[in-house]
């Protein structure tokens, strides 16, 4: 087990649980994507949260964070930053990555595609007030007429439940995360994608994603003026 | 027919680039289309052929792939470039990631405005300096191996040496202060596929200039 010298009593017992223990700001960011997919493969987890700059800088200063960022995930014995190498490992371990090579291609690139919406998603409360009417359509452009059509054909194509290999993957993950993100913000969004209207439903009533999408979950609540400041105050330089 | 993965995107780095590197060093031939015009990258998309209207693409083993990541994760999977297990697979994610991430304000530089070029290329500087190499001195340090990963070539090796070589043309004196990547540099660099693809002739692309930055915005402008 980890014994690096900076440690707390406190977080070497916590860390001797066996479960991953996440690092990050007490709210969605880069690190929900990675809360989604643990939860949705059953995965229980801790957490630690940053909420103050001197936090942060002692994680940088104790030496954990390899590119001085977070998300920090502490899993198996290693201490995993970057988001899609921590997902892409998580997404191995629970057999969630297909079944071969072109599989794995096949659930890479749908991820890839929504994880570039998502971004638009995660920025947007950072940007200034004047463009944020701008940054909310392109939003909608982008899912109704780039994203949303993609997962639509697939599913209306081959009929199955899931995207990938007829078998629950990180891409369905990830897609039932950016659905519901896109609709908090456009209600009506999936109005014209029948096939993602049922995939919604079928992913929702899932027994790890219905318990994730319940009260009192691991999942965060979209982000307010509270959280942007504490980002802001977090990391500024 | 020819079997070769076959590369569409304009005739410059930008975000084929890496592919480029990995194809080449794993000494797999490929061939290019180039974009010139809107008008042809509006017929790929009218085509059907770009999944999220974007490029890169690599028509790949009768697949149409796009998303650079997607992309250079099968091409070492399939050439075993990817370590040998789940862990291995992770820490050349994560090195893959961090190189991304410096090289992505290498991409963005040329399109930036002239009145911020030099504080970008300062940042560009603190990063490699700073934050990027450090961690890949020291890995190289504390195994002292010859690869990044298991003892083994692998895509983590490839994306470094292909960012070390990109960095020192902006920043010449960059690894100054970095024995181990010097060394690392003079490793990968004489491997015989990275040696053929860093010699002319090759499909390895010049630095974007002036050309190139006019021919992205005319393609992709709305």
């Amino acid at each position: 087990m980890c014994q690096s010298p900076g440690r707390t009593g406190n977080q070497e017992l916590r860390s001797m649980s066996g479960k991953p223990r996440l690092t990050y700001l007490n709210g969605r960011g880069r690190m929900e994507p990675v809360r989604w997919l643990l939860a949705a493969a059953g995965v229980e987890f801790e957490e630690s949260f940053l909420e103050t700059k001197e936090q942060y800088e002692k994680l940088i200063k104790d030496g954990v964070l390899m590119f001085q960022q977070v998300p920090l995930v502490e899993i198996d014995g290693m201490k995993m930053v970057q988001t899609r190498a921590i997902l892409s490992y998580i997404a191995g371990k629970y057999n969630l990555y297909g079944k071969d090579l072109k599989e794995r291609a096949l659930i890479d690139m749908y991820v890839e595609g929504i994880t570039d919406l998502m971004e638009m998603i995660l920025m947007f409360p950072f940007s200034p007030p004047e463009a944020k009417e701008k940054n909310l359509d392109s939003i909608k452009d982008r899912a109704i007429n780039r994203y949303f059509p993609v997962f639509e054909k697939v599913l209306k194509q081959h009929g199955q439940d899931f995207l990938v290999g007829n078998k629950f993957s990180w891409a369905d993950v990830q897609l039932i995360e950016a659905i519901l993100a896109v609709e908090e913000k456009i209600p009506a969004v999936l109005s014209g994608f029948p096939q993602l209207q049922a995939f919604k439903i079928r992913m929702s009533n899932m027994p790890t994603i219905k318990k994730f999408l319940q009260p009192g979950s691991r999942r965060k609540p979209p982000p307010d003026e509270r959280y942007v400041e504490t980002v802001l105050k977090v990391f500024k330089k």
